[in-house]
């Protein structure tokens, strides 16, 4: 099978979400990449580098500077014509525009997958992570997004594809590019973080938060994450949101400070290789799939835990 | 201006999804279901816009019978009208943008806004997919609407931030949590739902093809998490973050 990766990116560099997805690709045959974007040269250079990547489509045209779904989905159903499958990262960008591009296609999209069984099957979460269920498709052609925290990261060096300009297809003048607010973060990003300490409610307000959590984050070279009920209280900016309907993470290492732990949140971190949890309520369901547990008041423990580590 | 708000009936959120013991889905008998929580959010919205120029809310829902129960909610929320289309096997998103897009064409709603995604499939994908269908542009994931006579400025959520977008109507938007807080529906309006017109239609009033092209082959339950110890105190933490090599 011949397949195309959407390549994420800044502008700039390659994102990480796309070497994930690059490694999904690779177990169902040929991986293309394609770059869409504005003054994207080197980025394409860059892509071509990853490991196991054959031909890199570069779209450049200044209709696809902020991927609107509605300029890139014709050119990827364009270029579908020479393809077996689409697969994106889930990311914000992947979710956008691949069932758009579906549609266009008449195929239905599998979301989420988190392993390929064979060409034509895959598994992806249902009901907020808690079944996993095996899907097959009758699509001739596939399009798929792709759990990132699912698949190893390809690597970024030792590939040698080639880069090929398309045809743009231009603008749909569907649609506008306004503007953008992207929270400046000296962190690591938080998919890709290898530790990730979050906040919950119980941190009781922004100040709290940040004099609380931070730290400690600083201190394990962490990124910060944050319940729902903590971004709907304005403890944490939305895109901290760790869960069903946020952000979907698998670190080392996740510290759940002052989450009890609902289902929604869960679904969200479940799959980290250690959670460590510090709540009040011994109770609180987060310390069933908690590796280590302690009971206390946060306010004094997690200062406590910064000081000695 | 005319808003059509699609919704879904599904497991109540709280509720902890238990997987049936052959494999072959999810146990819904004698469960609590309610509207898709994104879904209510849509409607929400709808209503509040009704000051802003809309003058008719259509909901529409696709499935089994009893999802009238979840359009007389969204009646007694405060849409105008509704319109089932009963399926009572699986329709998956591309069907359902299908048959959303042959009511479009009849009822031509200005703006059509959508739950983000549902919270059985998680599929996020109706939206965007009926958005394709019909060739209009598209704002996901919505945190903010401002809405005039003829376009929409959409702020949406994305990875790292917010995005801004204008759409011309005829449009699709999708909503997420933040948009709003979606109201409860007052005995009175209840009661007063219950006399709204809900019209009873079939995919094949469509002529609409909703064949699955995804089959299931099973359902399992997620690999479970070996229980955890509790420990003593920060030091007793200090010393295993040591040992798991995160700590110096």
């Amino acid at each position: 099978m011949k397949t195309l990766v959407w390549v994420e990116h800044d502008g700039a560099t390659v994102k990480d979400a796309t070497l994930a997805v690059v490694t999904a690709a690779s177990q169902l045959g040929e991986v293309h990449l394609l770059v869409a974007g504005q003054g994207v040269a080197g980025v394409a250079a860059e892509a071509a580098k990853i490991a196991g990547v054959g031909t890199v489509h570069v779209a450049d045209d200044a209709a696809y500077a902020h991927a609107l779904a509605e300029n890139v989905a014709p050119l990827i159903a364009g270029l579908m014509a020479t393809h077996d499958a689409f697969l994106a990262p889930a990311t914000t960008n992947g979710k956008n525009i691949a069932p758009r591009v579906a549609a266009l296609l008449d195929v239905m999209q599998i979301s989420d997958i988190l392993s390929v069984e064979s060409e034509d099957t895959f598994t992806r979460p249902i009901y907020a992570g808690n079944a996993i269920a095996t899907v097959q498709t009758k699509d001739a052609k596939k399009v798929i997004t792709v759990r990132g925290t699912a698949f190893a990261k390809a690597a970024t060096e030792g590939g040698s594809g080639t880069i090929e300009a398309v045809a743009t297809t231009g603008d749909a003048g569907l649609s506008s590019y306004v503007g953008s607010e992207i929270a400046k973060s000296e962190r690591p990003e938080l998919t890709s973080a290898k530790i990730i300490v979050s906040g919950g409610r119980a941190l009781g307000s922004d100040a709290q938060f940040h004099a609380i959590i931070d730290p400690l984050a600083d201190k394990l070279g962490a990124g910060v994450g944050a319940s729902r009920a903590a971004v709907d209280a304005g403890y944490a900016p939305n895109d901290y949101q760790v869960g069903q309907t946020g952000k979907i993470v698998a670190p080392e290492v996740y510290v759940a400070v002052g989450i009890s732990g609902a289902i929604q949140h869960l679904a969200g971190m479940k799959d980290s290789k250690v959670i460590i949890a510090i709540n009040k309520d011994e109770d609180a369901p987060i310390f069933q799939v908690a590796d280590y547990g302690l009971v206390g008041d946060l306010f004094k423990l997690v200062p406590e835990l910064t000081e000695k580590l | 201006m005319k808003v059509m708000v699609p919704v879904k009936r599904v497991l109540d959120y709280n509720v902890k999804p238990r997987v049936k013991a052959d494999g072959t889905g999810v146990d819904l008998a004698n469960v609590k279901m309610s509207m898709n929580p994104f879904d209510e959010i849509a409607v929400e919205e709808a209503i509040r816009l009704k000051d802003k120029g809309v003058t008719e809310i259509v909901v529409v829902s696709i499935g089994e019978q009893k999802s009238q129960e979840t359009l007389r909610t969204a009646l007694a929320m405060g849409a105008d009208r509704a319109i089932l289309v009963v399926s009572e096997d699986r329709v998956e998103p591309l069907g359902v943008a299908k048959l959303l897009q042959a009511i479009v064409a009849e009822e031509k709603p200005d703006l059509i806004i959508l739950g983000k995604q549902a919270i059985d499939d998680d599929n996020n994908q109706t939206g965007q997919m009926l958005a394709g269908l019909m060739g209009v542009g598209q704002a996901t994931f919505a945190s903010k609407v401002e809405l005039t006579a003829d376009s929409v400025t959409v702020t949406r959520e994305v990875d790292g931030g917010s995005e801004t977008e204008t759409l011309t109507l005829p449009a699709i938007i999708t909503v997420d949590l933040r948009l709003n807080e979606p109201r409860y529906a007052s005995l009175p309006n209840i009661m007063k739902a219950k006399s709204k017109p809900m019209a009873q239609k079939t995919p094949g009033d469509y002529g609409v093809d909703v064949t699955p092209r995804v089959t299931t082959l099973k359902v399992v339950e997620p690999a479970k998490r070996s229980a955890g110890v509790k420990v003593a105190d920060v030091d007793e933490l200090v010393a295993k973050l040591k040992a798991m090599g995160v700590a110096k």
